[in-house]
Parts: C-alpha cells; sequence; structure tokens
C-alpha cells in the first residue's frame, strides 16, 4: 500500500480523534462530548492510531506524515495515562492513615533526627546553667539583647514580639514563611548526602537550646516557656520530621542497597516527599497558634502549659496509634 | 544508521508498543524560561504589596502579604505544572513543557519534589549544582528532575504540512530502496519552505535517477518521482 492510499483509508480515524481531543481540552464541551450522543470508544482509537504510526514508520512513509501522527499519538498518549486527581480524599486518606504510618515506619530516621536536633538543645540548655556566657558562641550582643526584649516580663500585652504594635495577623504571615522555609530548606538540605539537613537540625537545636537556657538562666523563663508551651509541640516535631525526610534522601544516596544510586533516590523521595507534606501543614498549624494563642500575656502561665501538655499528647498520640488497623 | 547519529532526542516506549520521541531541552533556554518566570514572580509580589499593603490597613496587610509572598514563592512552580499542561508561563512563552520520565503528564509529588529541591539546585549561586547536573546528564535534567524522575522537553506543535507540489508522476527509472523513497518524498513535501536554488542545488544531487536529463528539467522530475511514490497517480 502506498502513502496516499494509507492516509485515504485512515485520515477519517485520524481527524475524529484529534477533533475529540480538541474538544477534550475545552472544559465546556468535553461535557457536551461525553454525554453526546456519538460516544468515541477513545481507547480502542488511540490503539489503532498507534498501529498506523508504527506502519508509517516501518514503511517509511514521508518524515511529515510520521511527524503528525507522532504528535497525534503523544496529545492522545497524555489524555489517556493523565493522572486522576480526587484531592478531597487523598487529603483524608493522607491525614489519617498515610501521614502516621509513614512516620512510623521511618521511625529510625525520625529518631536519629531527633538526637540530632534535641540532644544539642538540651546541652545547650543545661550547659547555658553553668556558663552563662556560651549564648555568645552563637550570637553577637545585639541578638542577645532582640530575645531579652522579646521575652521581658514587662511586656502589658504580647510577649514574643520586637514591638507591641505588631499584630497577629503579621506575626502569623512571618511565621509561616519563615518557620515552614526552614523546614523545606532541612529537607532540601538532604540531597547532599544528608549534611544539610544534619547541619540545620544541629544549627536550629543549637540556637533554641542557647536562646532558652540564657533567658532561663537570667530569670525571664516565664515568659519564654509559656510563650513556647503552646506552639512547641507542633512546630519542634515538624522540624524533626523535616529533617528525617531530608536524612532519607541523604541515605538512599549513602547506601541505596540493591538498587543503583538514582532509583535509590527517586523511591527514597516519594516516601520523604509525604513526610514533608505532613511537616508543611504542622508547620501552618504551629504558626496559627504561635500567633494567636502563645503570645497572648494575660493568660496565666499554668493554662498554657496545660494547653501545651495537651498538644504534646495528642501529637505524640497522633503519630503513635493512628491509621493502625487500617491496610 | 540512525543511532550513531548525535540528537538530544529521548525515546520513550509505551504500553502500546510505540516509540514516543521527545526532545528534551538544555540549559540555555530552561534559564530564559527561569528568567521570565522570575520577572513575573516579581511582578506580583510588587502588585500583591500594592494591593494588600494599601488597600487592607495595618497589620492584617502585611501578614496576609508574607502569607503570600509564601505560596507564591514556594507553589508558583507547583500549581501551573500541574494544572497548566507542565509550563509555566516562563517555560510556555520558550515552548516548553515538564513531563514524567514516560512522557506522561506530571502529577503532585513529581512537581513538590522537583520544585522544592530548586533549594539544592541553587547552590552555591545562581544554579551552579543544576548547570553542572544538566551537563552531566543525558536528558539535560538537574538535581531536582533526577530524583523527581521527571524531564523538561520542547512542546510538540503541530507542523504544518505543505502538499507537494503538483507535477506528473514519473516512474523512477530504477528501484529505490525505502529510505531512498522517503528522502525523495519528504524533499517534494519540504520543497515549499526551500528557496528555488536550493531546491534545485538538492534535485541536482539525484545524480543517476535524473541523469541525462537538462537542468532545467530535473526538479521537476525529482518532484514527479516523489508524487509517484507517494502513489499520487
Amino acid at each position: 500500500m502506498n502513502q496516499e492510499q494509507f492516509i485515504a483509508r485512515h485520515e477519517p480515524q485520524w481527524q475524529r480523534l484529534e477533533q475529540w481531543l480538541d474538544a477534550d481540552a475545552d472544559r465546556r464541551k468535553r461535557k457536551a462530548q461525553w454525554n453526546g450522543e456519538q460516544q468515541l470508544d477513545f481507547p480502542y482509537l488511540y490503539r489503532q492510531v498507534c498501529h498506523h504510526l508504527a506502519l508509517a514508520r516501518s514503511r517509511l512513509y514521508s518524515q511529515q506524515l510520521i511527524n503528525r501522527l507522532d504528535s497525534l499519538v503523544l496529545r492522545a498518549h497524555q489524555r489517556f495515562y493523565r493522572p486522576t486527581v480526587n484531592l478531597r480524599e487523598k487529603l483524608i486518606e493522607f491525614a489519617a492513615a498515610g501521614f502516621p504510618t509513614q512516620v512510623r515506619r521511618e521511625w529510625r530516621l525520625v529518631a536519629l533526627a531527633a538526637v540530632l536536633f534535641f540532644g544539642p538543645l538540651l546541652s545547650m540548655l543545661s550547659v547555658q546553667q553553668l556558663y552563662p556566657e556560651m549564648v555568645y558562641t552563637l550570637m553577637d550582643q545585639q541578638q542577645v539583647q532582640t530575645f531579652e526584649a522579646m521575652y521581658s516580663p514587662d511586656h502589658a500585652e504580647r510577649i514574643g514580639r520586637e514591638g507591641d504594635s505588631q499584630s497577629d495577623f503579621l506575626m502569623f504571615g512571618f511565621y509561616i514563611r519563615n518557620n515552614t522555609g526552614i523546614g523545606f530548606q532541612t529537607f532540601a538540605g538532604g540531597l547532599l548526602f544528608g549534611l544539610g539537613s544534619v547541619f540545620f537540625l544541629l544549627f536550629n537545636g543549637l540556637y533554641i537550646g542557647a536562646v532558652a537556657g540564657h533567658l532561663t538562666q537570667m530569670g525571664h523563663g516565664g515568659p519564654f516557656w509559656s510563650f513556647v508551651a503552646g506552639h512547641s509541640a507542633l512546630e519542634l516535631t515538624a522540624i524533626v520530621l523535616s529533617g528525617a525526610a531530608g536524612l532519607k534522601l541523604g541515605g538512599a544516596l549513602i547506601k541505596p542497597g540493591r538498587l543503583s544510586r538514582l532509583r535509590s533516590l527517586r523511591s527514597a523521595a516519594r516516601g520523604a516527599i509525604t513526610i514533608v507534606y505532613g511537616a508543611a501543614l504542622m508547620f501552618f498549624a504551629a504558626a496559627f497558634v504561635e500567633a494567636f494563642w502563645s503570645s497572648i500575656a494575660w493568660v496565666p502561665a499554668p493554662v498554657k502549659y496545660t494547653v501545651g501538655l495537651g498538644l504534646w499528647l495528642v501529637v505524640l498520640g497522633y503519630f503513635a496509634r493512628m491509621g493502625r488497623g487500617a491496610t | 544508521m540512525s543511532d550513531a547519529l548525535l540528537d538530544t532526542l529521548r525515546n520513550v516506549e509505551t504500553p502500546e508498543g510505540i516509540e514516543l520521541k521527545l526532545a528534551v531541552a538544555g540549559p540555555v533556554v530552561r534559564a530564559l524560561a527561569w528568567g521570565i518566570d522570575s520577572l513575573i514572580r516579581i511582578g506580583i509580589y510588587a502588585g500583591l504589596a500594592v494591593i494588600m499593603l494599601s488597600a487592607i490597613p495595618g497589620g492584617l496587610g502585611i501578614g496576609l502579604y508574607f502569607i503570600a509572598v509564601f505560596v507564591v514563592g514556594w507553589f508558583y512552580f507547583v500549581v501551573f505544572e500541574v494544572y497548566r499542561d507542565g509550563a509555566t508561563p516562563g517555560k510556555s512563552a520558550m515552548n516548553l513543557r515538564v513531563l514524567h520520565d514516560d512522557a506522561t503528564p506530571v502529577g503532585w509529588s513529581a512537581s513538590m519534589v522537583r520544585n522544592l529541591l530548586r533549594f539544592v539546585d541553587f547552590l552555591p549561586i545562581l544554579y551552579g549544582f543544576g548547570l553542572i547536573s544538566m551537563l552531566l546528564s543525558r536528558d539535560f535534567k538537574r538535581l531536582g528532575d533526577v530524583v523527581a524522575g521527571t524531564v523538561v522537553v520542547y512542546k510538540d506543535n503541530a507542523r504544518g504540512g505543505s502538499a507537494p507540489p503538483a507535477a506528473a508522476p514519473v516512474a523512477p527509472n530504477y528501484p529505490l530502496s525505502l529510505e531512498e523513497q522517503q528522502a525523495l518524498v519528504s524533499f517534494a513535501e519540504r520543497s515549499t519552505q526551500l528557496t528555488e536554488e536550493r531546491n534545485q542545488e538538492l534535485a541536482e544531487l539525484t545524480g543517476p535517477l535524473t541523469g541525462g536529463q537538462d537542468p532545467g528539467q530535473t526538479l521537476a522530475q525529482v518532484f514527479g518521482i516523489a508524487n509517484w511514490i507517494a502513489g499520487r497517480r
């Protein structure tokens, strides 16, 4: 069969497929098409056109015809294999089972990240009580004074801010940008064989420990601890989880097992990104609590400590129990 | 023969047994697309600043602005890639799109991974690691693409076909191989895009096929043979 006969025989099918794809790309026309009278057996037609392309290539018809069929097959392939997203269901499944089970699956890395984060934090905190000048190894005089002012007991309305007049919403936006950004960077640093994540975890742990230790040994511990009590459960856990996700990437590079480094990295990334989604949501929640609850000065400290403890129990319980029994 | 030639086509085999050929995009055009996207994002930040800081007073406006900057900064690329056919405005302008390795449209996970890892690609300055990765990779993948399993390709524009010039079909005076037939027919279809002199020059390369013809007739002879091969008898 020569080219002209081939085209004459199959052109109607190609045009039909092209029209169908064009209408499908337009949302209004797509609905009309799906409910319309002339339904198209798309999978069958797609396979037919693939067959025509194979024929055209093997018979070496003109390049123009082959290119046209190439484009048509590529378009149809993308329509055919387009992933269907049901966002609501996926979100519910993620929150109820996907996220906690993934964290439990990676408990070793989470434990390692927790050690890398809380270890320096607690050591810096305790060392500071004996050697108060340790804080100056991490930050200079001006930064220390800023912190002292932020958590000073003399604040009338709001603690933890650099000026009484800054609104809650402003700080909400600031915390979202600041903290989630840190979390994402901690995760991304994992690609450098895990060293980036390790660095961010250690540094943030030391920094927070230094601030906490300095304020405590100064005697301003009251405002500071009641400030962090509320959102610490969410935020510190989110930092540890971001670090764990980064370590998962690094671990895939360092110890790929029986896969090539590339494959190992790809499969690790799929699991790690799940943890990052969850950590991002926790950062948002932490920012909400930090902006609208933690800084209120007139709430008595015991109430804040109770709320903080409650949140810790909720977070730990969520990761320990949620999603068990569902396969 | 074609395996020995150097090109940037990536072959993807589909479950239907067809090999799709994707033209992968190199660093320069991707850098231009990123430049356009950056300008657009700066414009968005400026626009948001004007709207939010002047229309909504005080802390609420600044807070909303921070949130908006965060969302735009981290999710601009992801939203466009997932919902706009794999192309941000900058990539669309340069005729590029993002696909999975197997030529399927890019999904949420892959898009999030490749865009979150921009942080690493950007080191030490201005996508240094990303550029090194692109130059070392066979498919011009930066680190984010490598981990996410995506690839940036040129969008396949429907090339307008042109009808070959009409000429009386002439049978060739000796049998031609399939490659030669394809070459002649393709030449005839391309001839409208070439100049007259170039057409003449190419037609004279056919040698024994059109030997013995006076130069004015060579081109018509070649077109005639092409029409005959294609079946326009």
